[in-house]
């Protein structure tokens, strides 16, 4: 009994240390965006390159196929209520309210993310954080600046491309393949979509960058703190899993979160 | 023979443990301003260690690490960045950045620490890269170097921005006798010129003792003693003797026990 609280303590004790230096890291992260000496454009560029330009591919791909099973799905029930004048708003809203953001943020944490974490936790396991200290430059203005801006950059671009596939992607299925009707599609989705949803989506798509790169450059960074590390390529290994477990979840949450304050 | 103002890195009773480990236990130990001080020890002793404590990258269980006076465990960052850019550091480990290249690595504190222009930098660089005999091997990257070609690429970015203090930890273990002669050759002229101040750890007993001003020898976690290299090999503190004897062989110590 008296080892089962020893434990339970130990366990909260744990979680909210690493919720403390979580936020202590989110904090000298972005003071560090706004705090001169700016960041080289070069590396910053770079990190778009990484994060954004490379996620490109992936999200083109599930973008068009979750477009085309919208407007698969939306075709076929919109029908039996004769309503399939409305598969143009149907597809649209729910990519660009929903889909778009929260879909293209789970690829890019599998995509981009899981990179961060592995990058960062190899660069503290071989003392290269430790390094860079010694040469009094400071890590969180030298690798985790540019990372956060270029996520916060990246996330609503790929969202945008995803929305626009996405809705191409559905009127390719439900107009081109089902027959429905081409002029309905684009002025359903013209009438329907307003600012709102737009901005809606465009906040999300914001926040999932900066989750995103806070999660997994955090959690890299910490490698050598994990409760469960192991160590050397274990260790980062473990700590990739849990990082993109961890901001998966969080952007389901926060997902839900954002919604009901903006609805 | 060691006055205040001399000292420039003062430990005083550092305790270090992890977990259930005690690694060090008491460790005080002074450099003095432009000397050379050499750590030696068995390995595992907490000699790598006692480098991360003064780099403040370890705080202390108890105890303090003073810089010219000051605690650096107590004082701002901005003030242990100050510090820490007088102070050129090789890891036993090299621990450069190894999605850059040979050529970034040692230029990075020029880049980020000077204005220098980036023909400047181009000079400094390969001027350093050529006194370690790395020419060829800009564009190479960590991975495809041998071990002590690492070491060498940690030595010239270590040295790169003419460092006041230099910590080598192990700067010629998996060098060949050849190259780690010519370091130390290099460490002597550097050393007389720039008249910098360097803590050295090292297995290289006897030769290591050419470059020493002192020599502290570790083990049960404590600094056992720090002594001129003459008096470090006279020393009759049993630990002491003993090390000497298994690293130099009982030469000296029967000289010793002769004169
Ligand atoms: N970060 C760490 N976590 C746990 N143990 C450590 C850590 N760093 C060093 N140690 C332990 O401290 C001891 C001294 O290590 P080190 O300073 O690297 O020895 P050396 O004298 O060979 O340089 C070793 O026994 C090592 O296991
Ligand atoms: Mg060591």
């Amino acid at each position: 009994m008296l080892n089962f609280v020893e434990k339970l303590g130990a366990y909260v004790l744990y979680y909210v240390n690493e919720a403390g230096r979580m936020g202590i890291f989110l904090f000298f992260s972005l003071l560090n965006i706004i705090k001169p000496p700016y960041n080289k454009i070069a590396s910053v560029l770079k990190q778009i390159y990484v994060i954004g330009s490379l996620s490109v591919f992936v999200i083109i791909f599930t973008g068009a196929f979750t477009g085309m099973v919208l407007g698969l799905q939306g075709y076929n029930t919109l029908t039996k209520f004769g309503a399939e004048g409305l598969l143009g708003s149907a597809v649209a809203l729910s990519l660009i309210r929903e889909l778009g953001p929260v879909l293209s943020a789970l690829m890019v944490t599998g995509r981009a993310g899981s990179a961060i974490c592995a990058e960062i936790g190899i660069m503290r396991i071989s003392e290269q954080i430790d390094a860079l200290e010694c040469m009094a430059i400071d890590p969180y203005k030298f690798i985790m600046a540019p990372k956060f801006i270029a996520g916060i950059i990246s996330m609503p671009l790929l969202t945008a491309l995803f929305d626009v596939i996405g809705i191409f992607g559905g009127y390719a299925v439900g107009v081109g393949l089902l027959g429905g009707n081409a002029g309905a599609f684009f002025s359903s989705m013209q009438s329907d979509v307003e600012f709102i949803d737009v901005y809606m989506g465009f906040v999300k798509s914001v926040c999932f960058g900066l989750l995103i790169v806070w999660l997994c450059a955090a959690k890299g960074y910490y490698v050598h703190l994990e409760r469960k590390g192991g160590f050397g390529a274990e260790g980062v290994s473990n700590v990739t899993t849990s990082a993109v477990v961890l901001t998966s979840v969080s952007i389901l949450v926060m997902d839900y979160f954002i919604t009901s304050m903006l609805i | 023979m060691k006055t205040d103002s001399e000292i420039i890195i003062t430990l005083s009773d550092v305790w270090k443990s992890f977990g259930t480990q005690t690694v060090l236990k008491g460790i005080n130990l002074s450099v003095i301003d432009g000397k050379t001080t050499i750590i030696v020890g068995p390995s595992g002793q907490g000699k790598s260690l006692i480098l991360k404590h003064i780099l403040g990258l370890i705080k202390p269980d108890r105890g303090q690490v003073l810089f010219e006076g000051k605690d650096i465990n107590a004082i701002q960052k901005k003030e242990l960045n100050e510090i820490r850019t007088k102070i050129g550091v090789l890891f036993q480990n090299a621990a450069l950045f190894d999605s850059m290249t040979v050529f970034d690595n040692v230029a990075l504190p020029l880049r980020e620490k000077t204005v220098a222009s980036e023909s400047e930098v181009r000079e400094v660089v390969d001027e350093k890269l050529s006194l370690m005999d790395l020419r060829g091997s800009n564009d190479k990257y960590p991975a495809q170097l041998s071990g002590g070609m690492k070491k060498r690429v940690g030595l010239a970015r270590a040295l790169v921005l003419n460092p006041r203090i230099v910590f080598f930890d192990e700067p010629t273990t998996g060098l060949d006798v050849a190259l780690s002669n010519e370091i130390y050759r290099f460490f002597f002229k550097t050393q007389e010129k720039l008249k910098y101040t360097a803590v050295i750890v090292s297995h290289d007993v006897p030769k290591i003792f050419k470059l020493a001003d002192y020599v502290a020898l570790i083990s049960d976690g404590v600094i056992q003693d720090c002594l001129s290299p003459e008096d470090f090999q006279m020393s009759s503190n049993p630990i002491i003797k003993n090390f000497v004897e298994a690293t130099m062989g009982t030469i000296y110590s029967s000289e010793a026990m002769e004169v």
